[in-house]
């Protein structure tokens, strides 16, 4: 039998990042394709007991490194941590989220184990026992397909709300390993967290994103895009424009530099669609764009397009989304 | 303080890019290149921390000579001296194998902290910082939108999901650094800076002058490569909500594609 699949998986304030089930999933998917066995990592603090949960991914073995000094993430802990237990482990690919975590981890993880690693894939193949994976280059106007060299494992990081979340119909329990790992003396450390508890939506977790530009003229009418994001459940994001104008803060970039999203629905509400803000949302499954010029490149790019006064348009599609979700409830 | 930046020359953001007929690279002449905006923010802490504690910016690239031009514009921008590592054998290999060329080239500055984009809009692997400060055995502080400095240690912010990390370390450290323009403002390069950078040293180094063994680099030793690019699956064309309906008939439809047709609200 080929050598195991194995998965990293993420977790935070006591519980599994969403991503974990992805890169979960997939791993059951291409254990399959190359008829082996999956296990998974799972590391932190108070974690051992909802490693259990990986089993409803198909998951046949954790291996679990669970102490309060892996409470947070920080990269020379974990990356030793998760080093060890590969070595135990000898998997014949890896995958993990790429995640701002992930990616950070992986990258240190290919150089002290000397293996290649493909960040922010979006799909994996497995061609005749041989694994393929493919990511976004150059802002999204091209795709590179990797292979790897005879005798290295294929290590593979996977963009967040690309890979399927499947549930198997019947939840195993997987067998548990447990992995105590010497820390190494760390040089830097975690000062603080300060997480976002407004309830606010992550943007890279969104499933609905409702994104404002340029022509939304000033800070304060963005109001109307929460109003719409509040009905949706969706996340508001923004182009550069905005963000440098200084009417909303760069966590709420989408683009080229700022935030890589996914979501289902990308809204983009006065935006014209500059290749920096594509290579951000250009691989959202739908997009619906707002703009009063027709000729906004946006327009190439969107399912949907409405060329109208954003300010006259919101308010009266809000109006009727409410009506809408008034008769779902 | 002895600082190095780890400089990358990319296409601009705006290139069209085409695949060249290998299948597995791009068409590469008539480009006009940058240099990669994440490490001209790492450029700009940089200056900043020179210009605090005193010491100097030194640049490490790799690429061939077309690199010159992004290397005078950074050194224009108030960088000291600059080493280009231009060795084909670079180009054929990993990523792995690149920054274990640099590192050797690091190792010989002796820097206090290693400034460095945290991607590069090019492949957009988000690897080398990670895997320079692997090879040196520092820690990393991974995605910088602040940066802070006692010339002792070195304390970012660091945007997660859903919230900020703040993480210090002690020196010799690398920061990669993520951010935008609105963050970081990196400064132009003014007239006398772009007349001086001409004239400040610039060596350029083979794998050989860095005492490195050739045989260990190139697409032989290389662990991963990329084997085929293809454009992007092209979006089925969409459809402008056409302009007989007024402002309601718009919206209304729009709900209804939504709902009906894309399933997603």
């Amino acid at each position: 039998m080929a050598k195991n699949v194995c998965v990293i998986t993420e977790f935070r304030d006591g519980k599994f990042r969403r991503v974990s089930f992805e890169v979960a999933s997939e791993g059951r998917r291409i254990a399959d394709a190359l008829g082996t066995q999956l296990s998974a990592i799972v590391i932190g603090s108070g974690v051992t007991e909802k490693a259990l949960e990986l089993g409803s991914y198909g998951v046949e073995t954790v291996y679990v490194a669970d102490e309060p000094a892996l409470e947070q993430y920080l990269t020379e802990t974990y990356v030793t941590v998760t080093a060890a237990i590969i070595k135990q482990c000898d998997p014949g690919v890896v995958i993990l989220p790429a995640s701002v975590n992930g990616k950070d981890l992986g990258a240190r993880l290919a150089a002290r184990l000397q293996v290649g690693l493909a960040q922010d894939c979006v799909e994996i193949q497995v061609d005749i026992g041989t694994i393929k994976a493919k990511w976004p280059i150059f802002a999204g106007k091209c795709f590179a397909w990797s292979s790897w060299t005879e005798g290295t494992i294929p290590f593979i990081s996977c963009r967040p709300n690309v890979m399927d979340c499947l549930i198997p119909e019947e939840a195993k329990t997987p067998q548990v390993e447990m992995i105590q790992v010497p820390l190494p003396e760390a040089r830097s450390r975690v000062q603080r967290v300060d997480l976002d508890t407004s309830g606010k939506i992550e943007l890279t977790e969104a499933n609905i994103i409702i994104s404002g530009g340029r022509g939304m003229k000033e800070a304060s009418n963005y109001a109307m895009l929460e109003d719409l994001a509040g009905l949706l459940g969706a996340a508001v994001g923004a182009s550069r424009a905005a963000v440098d104008s200084g009417w909303r803060p760069h966590s709420d970039q989408v683009g080229q530099t700022g935030k890589v999203v996914n979501p289902n629905l990308y809204i983009a509400v006065g935006i014209s669609g500059a290749i920096q803000h594509l290579a951000g949302m250009g691989s959202s499954k739908f997009i619906a764009a707002v703009n009063k010029d027709g000729d906004a490149p946006i327009f190439s790019k969107a399912d949907y397009g409405i060329v109208d006064d954003l300010f006259q348009f919101i308010p009266v599609f809000t109006e009727e989304v409410r009506k809408y979700k008034a008769s779902c409830s | 303080m002895n600082i190095v930046v780890m400089l990358k020359q990319t296409p601009d953001t705006e290139s069209v890019i085409r695949i060249a007929s290998n299948g597995k690279s791009i068409v590469a002449d008539d480009l006009k290149w940058i240099i990669n905006p994440y490490d001209e923010f790492a450029l700009e802490a940089a200056l900043r921390l020179k210009e605090t504690h005193g010491g100097k910016v030194t640049l490490v690239s790799y690429g061939p000579q077309r690199v010159v031009e992004a290397i005078r514009t950074a050194l224009a921008m108030g960088a000291d001296d600059a080493v280009l590592i231009d060795d084909p054998l670079l180009a054929e290999g990993d990523l792995l194998s690149a920054v274990r060329g640099m590192a050797a080239a690091v190792k010989e500055l002796s820097p206090d902290i290693i400034c460095c984009g945290a991607r590069a809009i090019d492949y957009d692997q988000a690897q080398r910082g990670a895997m320079m400060a692997e090879f040196l055995g520092w820690p990393h502080l991974a995605l910088a939108v602040s940066l802070e400095s006692d010339g002792v240690k070195v304390t970012i912010k660091r945007p997660i999901e859903g919230g900020i990390v703040t993480l210090e370390a002690s020196l010799p450290a690398l920061v990669t650094f993520g951010g935008s323009h609105s963050i970081w403002n990196p400064r132009y390069a003014s007239l006398p800076g772009i007349m001086k950078a001409k004239k400040k040293p610039l060596a350029t180094k083979s794998l050989t002058d860095l005492g490195l063994n050739p045989a260990e680099f190139g697409g032989n030793a290389a662990k991963i490569l990329i084997t085929a690019l293809e454009p992007p699956p092209q979006r089925p064309s969409g459809r402008i909500i056409n302009g007989d309906l007024d402002l309601e008939g718009k919206a209304r439809e729009l709900v209804r594609a939504l709902h009906e047709e894309a399933r997603v609200i």
